[in-house]
């Protein structure tokens, strides 16, 4: 039986929220008045779960919850959540960037963090020296980075310019440069954040490829939190998913995956006009979005070829007699956040006119181009040069796999996310 | 597929952990042993502040000695010819440049210090080092600033000693290295308490401004304490700085009415100032990235 690399118990971390600053001393002598009686922290008991869509009524807010799980070594564990779920808090409590509110976190080895690729790297410096003071900041000695100099230039590929001062790089190179630096780390445990978003695609698949071997090849336990469903699947054999700040899931990287979009479903589809996490100034807010098909019969079941009418309802709060020029966007996203496409009135008519008659946008899909999958709506609309209403993540749908061609065959779950009319000939 | 890592209820092999991450620690756990493995983060910090600094401008180090030269012009107009403060009996360039350079190096690093946490959030949110690191890299490097203006103040000294043989230095201007660790020390806490409590409470920089001020006129830097009145000393004698400039002058200029009892008193309030600095940093880095 492996050892184990992280032993997290009983994790929690509360943040206040707004101002900071107004209110700390009363807030810090009270707590100090509780703490000479003996008595618990009194802000401790209150804050409430991390929910961004619904505004919640107290200052304080806890970002993880009672997060306990236990990592073997040699794991490559990926951390998978919405935006907000307390993925990065958690990274940060493990990196020892702050402190958890309550419980503590068993550690064996030494931990190596890339929260961002190139942290303290100075303009004015060399590539050569930066590498130095990188691999200083993230703990190494100098005996060590001397050592491993040459593959670490030669990994980043950048080697013409090492001694020209890193402000002349391009941002790719510096990327480059950066997560050489980190890859390079002498560590037990290395913790990942999101930075393979940046680089060209085959400096992307040299990190995943590295991260692969160190993980794999090297032995070493790797947490690594990504929106990249498909580079935590290649990397990772387990998985956690976070929801709200609390431990929704941990297992084989398989489940959690399919966890983690099961959980995107459930919390959306709420009453539009609840949904607290919007933007704009309200002139317009949405209300309801449904399907019909060509006889306007409410649909309940989408499914790939079928031609549909999506109509947006929104309140309309225009004033009476004004008109007014209004764009709307509808961007449709897969279930791992990625954009599919953007329907917009911006690209294809002049300007729409809004006045406060109107009640609903229609959009006509003649034939459905989405293969079997859950797709994800976010809604936006500007009036004159304001944002009216916008919400992200609004509507969640399931599409049916179907016969989009009209050939009689179902293209199976797997074979991309869109359909598109094309002609195949041989000659 | 590996198996699913919270399927191991009851584990029975001893497990051994090499560090433990906790909401509290208590208030004395300072990890020295790891600012020492760090060793070399505070080198290649004090080398990027001289590379930054090297680079910066053509004129670069010679504007450190313009500052110096044009205070001291006005200190000598202000202090000396207006005012006509006693100066012991020494040159009174010699004497204001003295207590400038001094000054410069003190008030520096004080000013860096209590923003450390403020100028270098961007980094420290995102890796971990030991903090510490960061305002003993600041005293370090600002050491760079001060050899330059020392060796302006040296020239001046040089040139009242044997063109002029008005000044007569002694051996205690070998006590200038202990002087100048005093001075560290004291600004290194000073700053620490500084920086640990603007985290949270946002109008102590203004504070800290003012009284920069205020200290520097509580300090002997253009006055000499002898010509001080008996019922006012106790306010110098408290300031450690006090013993610092009176011994620097003492042994460059060779007047003043230094003892070396002072310098034990201001040895002794630097130790507790740096020890409250220590224990007060080490306690909030841990959390500050919430409030900053």
């Amino acid at each position: 039986m492996k050892n184990l690399a992280i032993k997290a118990e009983n994790i929690s971390k509360q943040y206040r929220l707004g101002e900071v600053g107004t209110g700390t001393l009363s807030h810090d002598l009270n707590r100090f008045w509780h703490k000479i009686r003996g008595n618990e922290d009194p802000y401790l008991r209150i804050g409430e779960a991390n929910d961004r869509a619904t505004k919640g009524e107290s200052d304080y807010v806890w970002s993880l919850r009672d997060i306990n799980f236990e990592i073997e070594q040699g794991d490559a564990v990926g951390i998978i959540g919405r935006n907000g779920a307390g993925k990065s808090t958690l990274l940060k409590l493990l990196s020892k960037v702050t402190k958890p509110t309550t419980g503590s976190f068993k550690v064996n080895g030494r931990i190596a963090s890339l929260l961002e690729v190139g942290t303290g790297f100075n303009p004015e410096m060399t590539g050569r020296e930066n590498i130095y003071l990188n691999g200083a900041i993230l703990g190494m000695r100098r005996h060590e980075i001397t050592r491993k100099l040459d593959e670490i230039i030669e990994f980043s590929g950048v080697d013409r310019y090492i001694d020209t001062p890193v402000k002349r790089y391009s941002s790719g190179m510096y990327v480059r440069l950066a997560f050489a630096v980190a890859a390079h780390l002498e560590s037990e445990i290395l913790i990942v954040d999101e930075v393979l978003a940046v680089g060209d695609a085959e400096f992307q698949k040299k990190c995943l490829g590295k991260m692969g071997d160190i993980s794999k090849g090297e032995g070493r336990t790797v947490l690594f939190v990504s929106h990249n469903m498909a580079a935590v699947k290649s990397l990772c054999n387990n998985g956690i998913v976070l929801n709200n700040g609390q431990l929704n899931f941990i297992g084989s990287i398989q489940n959690a995956v399919e966890e983690y979009s099961q959980l995107g479903q459930r919390s959306l589809n709420i009453n539009l006009l609840n949904r607290k996490d919007r933007i704009g100034t309200g002139l317009i807010k949405f209300s309801d979005v449904k399907f019909y098909d060509l006889k306007n019969k409410e649909l309940n079941t989408l499914s790939t070829g079928m031609s549909a009418i999506i109509k947006f309802y929104f309140n309309n709060n225009i004033i009476f007699g004004t008109e007014k020029k209004i764009r709307f966007d509808v961007g449709v996203f897969d279930e791992t956040e990625n954009r599919i496409f953007q329907l917009s009135t911006f690209y294809q008519k002049e300007e729409f006119l809004i006045n406060s008659e109107k009640t609903h946008f229609t959009i006509y899909i003649p034939k459905l181009n989405l293969l079997e999958g859950n797709y994800i709506l976010t809604i936006y609309s500007k009036i004159d040069e304001d944002e009216a209403d916008w919400i992200q993540n609004a509507f969640s749908f399931y599409v049916d796999s179907g016969d989009y061609y009209g050939f009689g065959r179902v293209m199976p779950k797997g074979f991309g996310k869109i359909a598109t009319e094309h002609l195949i000939e041989l000659k | 597929m590996g198996n699913p890592c919270n399927l191991r209820k009851t584990m029975k092999i001893e497990q051994q952990w090499t560090e433990e991450i906790k909401s509290n620690d208590s208030l004395f756990s300072i990890n020295f042993k790891e600012v020492w493995q760090y060793r070399d983060l505070l080198m290649m910090l004090v080398k990027k502040e001289y590379i930054t600094f090297y680079k910066q401008t053509i004129l670069g180090p010679i504007w450190f000695f313009v500052q110096p030269i044009l205070t001291t012009l006005i200190y000598v107009l202000l202090f000396g010819q207006i005012a006509k403060l006693s100066t012991d009996g020494s040159p009174q360039i010699a004497f204001y440049l003295s207590g400038i350079t001094l000054w410069n190096y003190f008030s520096e690093s004080l000013t860096r210090t209590a923003s450390v946490f403020k100028d270098n959030a961007a980094v420290m949110g995102k890796v971990y080092f030991p903090r510490l690191i960061m305002p003993l890299s600041i005293v370090v490097s600002g050491l760079m600033k001060f050899a330059i203006q020392f060796a302006l103040f040296i020239c001046v000294i040089l040139y009242f000693t044997f063109v002029k043989g008005l000044i007569h230095p002694n051996v205690w201007i070998l006590a200038t290295p202990f002087l100048l660790l005093l001075m560290a020390c004291f600004s290194l806490g000073m700053g620490m308490i500084f920086s640990s409590l603007t985290t949270k409470y946002k109008d102590l920089v203004f504070l800290l401004t003012f009284g920069i001020q205020l200290l520097m006129y509580a300090s002997p830097v253009v006055y000499s304490v002898s010509s001080i009145p008996e019922k006012y000393k106790w306010i110098l004698i408290s300031n450690p700085l006090t013993g610092i400039f009176e011994c620097f002058r003492y042994g460059f200029l060779g007047t003043g009415s230094f003892e070396p009892y002072s310098l034990i008193m201001s040895t002794v309030v630097t130790l507790i100032i740096l020890a409250i600095g220590v224990l007060i940093f080490n306690k909030v880095e841990k959390s500050f990235m919430d409030t900053v």
